[in-house]
This record gives structure tokens, C-alpha cells and sequence, in this order.
């Protein structure tokens, strides 16, 4: 499993309320929550992504609301992996459970910049900036973990091998 | 090697001797807790997963208080395919207006849960229940789905930070002070994926009321749990909400901790959270002129009895500064109840205060007193991240209930000591 894009990049503490406003959440599809997604942070990020872009960001991403609908919300937009140095512990449990890769990459955060152009191989963990030609190591997703991304999220997963 | 107080929880209920930080155990849960936001989505992936029936009718508990009493169409919209659910699966603890309240005040209110419980909820404030010496985490709605299906979840076993609590908070300093000071020392990531366990001579200090809301606010550090040992109040709080059968646990003598911070709670001062993250405090002393356009107080962190108790008391028989919206928000119909017959509404209302029926509504910015572009807001409720109550360029300011009912007579932020008798 590979992903390729372009970088969105956000500094410490990006939380669920700017990742998804509360004032959307009463709904819960994914392409509704889509076109608000990051809105209070960076209007011109649901203008400008496209699908499989990247997301790098600093420490602590995702902190605040259990709001699922925010992992939910970057998914649908396109995003296809989170890098951050740390992730906030309920979003880090929501985006594997709803099937969006995350990893935590201090060496990577603080060479990626936006607009980069960056490549991950989830299954050696490696990440690779096209732009700058430079490599980070993180850690690889287990097998089963990969199974679960591919199937769509935790539920798909626990249902396809019943 | 000894285990922390949520450590011999959660060894407890996988069923294992021992458990140590960073191990991967599956647990068994008492109680599984969604709201009008996360069980919709949790509802959709239940389906999914092809069982039937929830694993049982008296551990689940669904609350619609996020966009109730139901905000627009697509909140009723959301309440009313909760609302079947919870009829068809046979939830017994669903509650709806009229007989509910924020989900984290209504719980214990109801003897919901007691101490040594394991309770997961699709909120992140689900550990609220830390201050009854339980394990309490917020999770999302798939993890609640599972959990309603199968009665389980895995945990990665926290490590912890001890709060060795001694001495007695000042006539103005209440749990909230204690916790955003706190939160201030470590940083909203001070606690990241860990347990804070709150010890000491000073807990004696400290009512039920004070304690959950410090409990209440342990994710605002990142936190996975935020734990009270069980003692005379707890009990007492026990016996009189609940009939369940509890267990206590308590921290080995030799249990690991990775950090370890002594608190004199007789030097902590009002403490007012600046925005946009809790972190940002700066005691009462230093705040300077803030002129404020709104003040709420309620939510699931001060919208207890004590909190509804010592706002009224500030503003009694005095008036609310002119052009100030004051909106004071209990936490239940139970909690509405008592202060109404208390007299504290009528001596809030008379001041010139909004008492509004129990919602979530304000603090997430969804309905009841949202603000406008460049608003101001003091609140006693929990976050005061960008565009929280609102406008993205609005601030929320977090402080005690004391210090929110002091700011409405002035309308700006102010010391309960200044404007109280």
C-alpha cells in the first residue's frame, strides 16, 4: 500500500473543532463533512486538495472532541495518511478504526514543507520527499493493520473475517 | 511490580493478575455511552457488523443532549434515528428531554456508574467518572459500536502521572481552579496518552462537585483517564445515587509512576484559561482589562448544584452589567429541580441572568449563545479552542463558576473577592 501527494502542513494542537466545526455536525456523511473540513484553520484547504494528498503536521493532532466525524472528514476529502510528531490519543484510535493511515514521524515533520511532494510505502514505513530527495523511517503498519485500511476501516474488517 | 489505581481496574476486568504500561489487553466494560452526534454514526456501523441485539440492555446508555432540545431539522433528524434505536435494541438508559441532562452530570447522577467501574463513551469528556474512582475514556462511535456489540474493548494499559493534592483551596478556588492550573503547569499534551491520578491529605478538601469537574477535564491534558482514590465522600456520594455494587480500588505502594507533582491547594489562585487552549492560563491577579460580550455558565464541567450554588450567591440581589448576554445552563432536570427550589433561579433570573434548560448546546457552539465575529465569551466550560463557541474569530476565556458570575455584575473579567460580600 503506497500513498503519493502533496503536503497540507499545520503546526501543534491542531484540534477536531478547527479539523471539523462543531456547527457541522448535524450530519454525518462523509462528503457533507468533507466541504468543511479544516475551514477554521485554512478556508482555501477544501479548495486546493486533491485526492491523495498528505497531511504533516506538528505535536498532539486531533486533540479535543471524540468527534469520529473528524478523521471521517479528512478521508473524505481525499487526504490519504496524517504525519504528525504526536497524535492525540482519541483521534489516533478514531482514524485507525475508520481505516485512515496516521504516523507519528518527528524526523519527517520537520523536514516535510507544504507543497512538498511526498511518497509513503505503508508496509515499510517509509517516507520519501519527492521534492527534496530526502528519506524518513517510520514505523510500518503491522499486517493486520494493513488489512484494515484496505478494508475500509475496523468494522469491514471485524465483518469480512467473521 | 505494583500497578496504579487504573491499572488493577483494568487487570480486573481482562480477567489477568497483572497488567503493565504499554500492554495490549482486551477488557470487559460496564457501561457503553453515546450521544445525539456519536451514536448516529456509531448506529450505521453497528448494522454493519451483523449482530442483532446489544450485549446487554442495562450497559448501554444513549443521552441526546449535544443539539437538544433538537436545534434544526437535521439535529431532530439525528435524535429521532437514536431514538428508534434505542426502542428497538431495548436500551433502558436512554433519556429523553424532560428527564435528561449532560451526559457526564446525568450518569452519576443516576447511579450509572460507581467506583472500579470500566466505562467507555463516544465523548471525549467520558472521563468524568474518574472522580468515583472509576476508569472512564472517551472513544469514538465505531469503538462504541463495538462495544455495544460485544460488551468489550482493547486498551493499550496507560502509564501515569501521580497529583499528590494537599492542603485546603481558598473560599474562591474551586476544582476548576485546581484543574486549569494544572493543566496550565503541564501543557495539553502534559498527560498524552496517560493516567492522572489524583492522592493526598487534600482530596478531603474537595467536594464530589469539585472533583468531577477536574476529572471532567484529564482529556484537556491529553489524557486517557483521570482518577480520584475512593474515600468517606465518594462513598457517600455512592450510597445516595446508587444501587449498583462497586468495588475500590487503590494504587499499590510500589506502583510506577512516571511523574510525580505536589499541589498545595491552599496557593492556588482563580485561574483563567486565555485562548485559544486550556493551557494559556494566567491566575485571576494577572488577567488585566478583558471586556466581555457573553457569559455562560453550565456544561458538563460546572453545571452541578455547588456551580449553580455559588453563581447565584455572587449575583443575588445585584445586577448583571447592561449589554451583557449571561446564560447560566444546569446540567440536569435534577440539578433544575433543586435550584429551583432552592430559590437560585429566581435570584438569577432577577439579575438579570438567561437560565436555560440542560443542553451542551453553547459550549460546542451548536445552539443557545453562539458568538459573533470578534465576541468575547468567559465560560465555565472546557475548551477554548478556535471558533469553539462560534466565529472562528470569537475567544472563549475558561474559569470557575465564582469568577464567571463575578465578571457578569462587571462585564469584564473579574476576582469573586472584589465584587462578593
Amino acid at each position: 500500500m503506497q500513498a503519493k501527494g502533496k503536503v497540507f502542513k499545520y503546526g501543534d494542537n491542531v484540534d477536531t473543532d478547527v479539523i471539523i466545526p462543531a456547527r457541522y455536525l448535524n450530519t454525518s456523511d462523509p462528503a457533507e463533512l468533507a466541504k468543511y473540513c479544516m475551514e477554521d484553520i485554512d478556508a482555501s484547504f477544501v479548495k486546493t486538495v486533491r485526492p491523495g494528498d498528505i497531511i504533516v503536521a506538528d505535536k498532539n493532532f486531533g486533540s479535543g472532541s471524540s468527534r469520529e466525524h473528524a478523521p471521517i472528514a479528512i478521508k473524505a476529502a481525499g487526504i490519504s495518511v496524517v504525519i504528525a510528531r504526536t497524535f492525540a490519543r482519541i483521534f489516533y484510535r478514531n482514524a485507525i478504526n475508520i481505516g485512515l493511515p496516521i504516523l507519528e514521524c518527528p524526523e519527517a515533520v520537520a523536514g516535510i514543507e507544504a507543497g512538498d511532494t511526498v511518497e509513503v510505502d505503508f508496509s515499510t514505513g517509509v517516507i520519501h520527499n519527492v521534492t527534496k530527495s530526502t528519506t524518513y523511517q517510520a514505523q510500518p503498519f503491522p499486517a493486520f493493520m494493513q488489512e484494515l485500511i484496505s478494508a475500509g476501516g475496523l468494522i469491514n474488517y471485524i465483518s469480512r473475517n467473521k | 511490580m505494583g500497578m496504579t489505581m487504573t491499572q488493577k481496574i483494568l487487570a480486573a476486568h481482562a480477567g489477568l493478575e497483572e497488567v503493565v504500561a504499554g500492554q495490549l489487553i482486551q477488557a470487559n466494560l460496564d457501561m457503553v455511552l453515546g450521544n445525539d452526534i456519536t451514536t448516529p454514526v456509531a448506529v450505521r456501523e453497528f448494522a454493519k457488523i451483523g449482530v442483532t441485539e446489544v450485549f446487554d440492555k442495562q450497559k448501554v446508555a444513549i443521552v441526546p443532549d449535544h443539539f437538544t432540545p433538537n436545534k434544526d431539522i437535521k439535529a431532530a433528524e439525528q435524535c429521532k434515528l437514536i431514538r428508534e434505536f434505542a426502542h428497538d435494541k431495548e436500551i433502558e438508559n436512554y433519556f429523553e428531554v424532560g428527564e435528561m441532562g449532560i451526559e457526564h452530570a446525568l450518569l452519576p447522577e443516576k447511579g450509572l456508574v460507581v467506583p472500579g467501574d470500566v466505562v467507555i463513551g463516544a465523548d471525549s469528556h467520558t472521563c468524568t467518572y474518574g472522580a468515583l474512582g472509576a476508569f472512564s475514556t472517551g472513544i469514538g462511535s465505531t469503538d462504541m459500536a463495538a462495544g455495544m456489540a460485544t460488551g468489550k474493548a482493547w486498551f493499550k494499559v496507560p502509564a501515569a502521572i501521580k497529583f499528590v493534592l494537599t492542603g485546603k483551596p481558598s473560599k474562591w478556588v474551586s476544582g476548576k481552579d485546581v484543574i486549569l492550573h494544572i493543566i496550565g503547569k503541564i501543557g495539553v499534551d502534559g498527560a498524552l496518552y496517560k493516567s492522572m491520578e489524583f492522592v493526598g491529605d487534600g482530596l478531603a478538601n474537595l467536594s464530589m462537585d469539585d472533583r468531577l469537574s477536574m476529572a471532567n477535564m484529564a482529556i484537556e491534558a491529553g489524557a486517557k483517564n483521570g482518577i480520584f482514590l475512593v474515600d468517606e465522600k465518594t462513598l457517600e456520594f455512592v450510597k445516595e445515587h446508587a444501587t449498583k455494587e462497586y468495588t475500590i480500588y487503590e494504587p499499590d505502594a510500589d506502583a510506577e509512576y512516571e511523574m510525580e507533582y505536589t499541589i498545595d491547594l491552599s496557593t492556588i489562585r482563580p485561574t483563567v484559561s486565555f485562548p485559544h487552549l486550556p493551557d494559556n492560563t494566567r491566575t485571576i491577579d494577572e488577567v488585566g482589562e478583558i471586556q466581555l460580550d457573553q457569559v455562560v455558565i453550565g456544561s458538563c464541567t460546572n453545571g452541578r448544584i455547588e456551580d449553580m450554588r455559588v453563581a447565584a450567591q455572587i449575583l443575588k440581589g445585584k445586577k448583571v452589567a447592561k449589554g451583557l448576554r449571561v446564560i447560566v445552563f444546569p446540567a440536569t432536570q435534577k440539578i433544575y429541580l433543586q435550584a429551583l427550589r432552592e430559590g437560585l433561579i429566581e435570584q438569577m433570573v432577577e439579575a438579570g441572568v438567561v437560565f436555560s434548560t440542560p443542553t451542551c448546546g453553547p459550549c460546542l457552539g451548536g445552539h443557545m449563545g453562539i458568538l459573533a465575529k470578534g465576541e468575547r465569551a468567559i465560560a465555565t466550560t472546557n475548551r477554548n479552542f478556535v471558533g469553539r463557541m462560534g466565529h472562528p474569530e470569537s475567544e472563549v476565556y475558561l474559569a470557575s463558576p465564582a469568577v464567571a458570575a463575578a465578571s457578569a455584575l462587571t462585564g469584564r473579567i473579574s476576582n469573586p473577592e472584589e465584587v462578593a460580600e
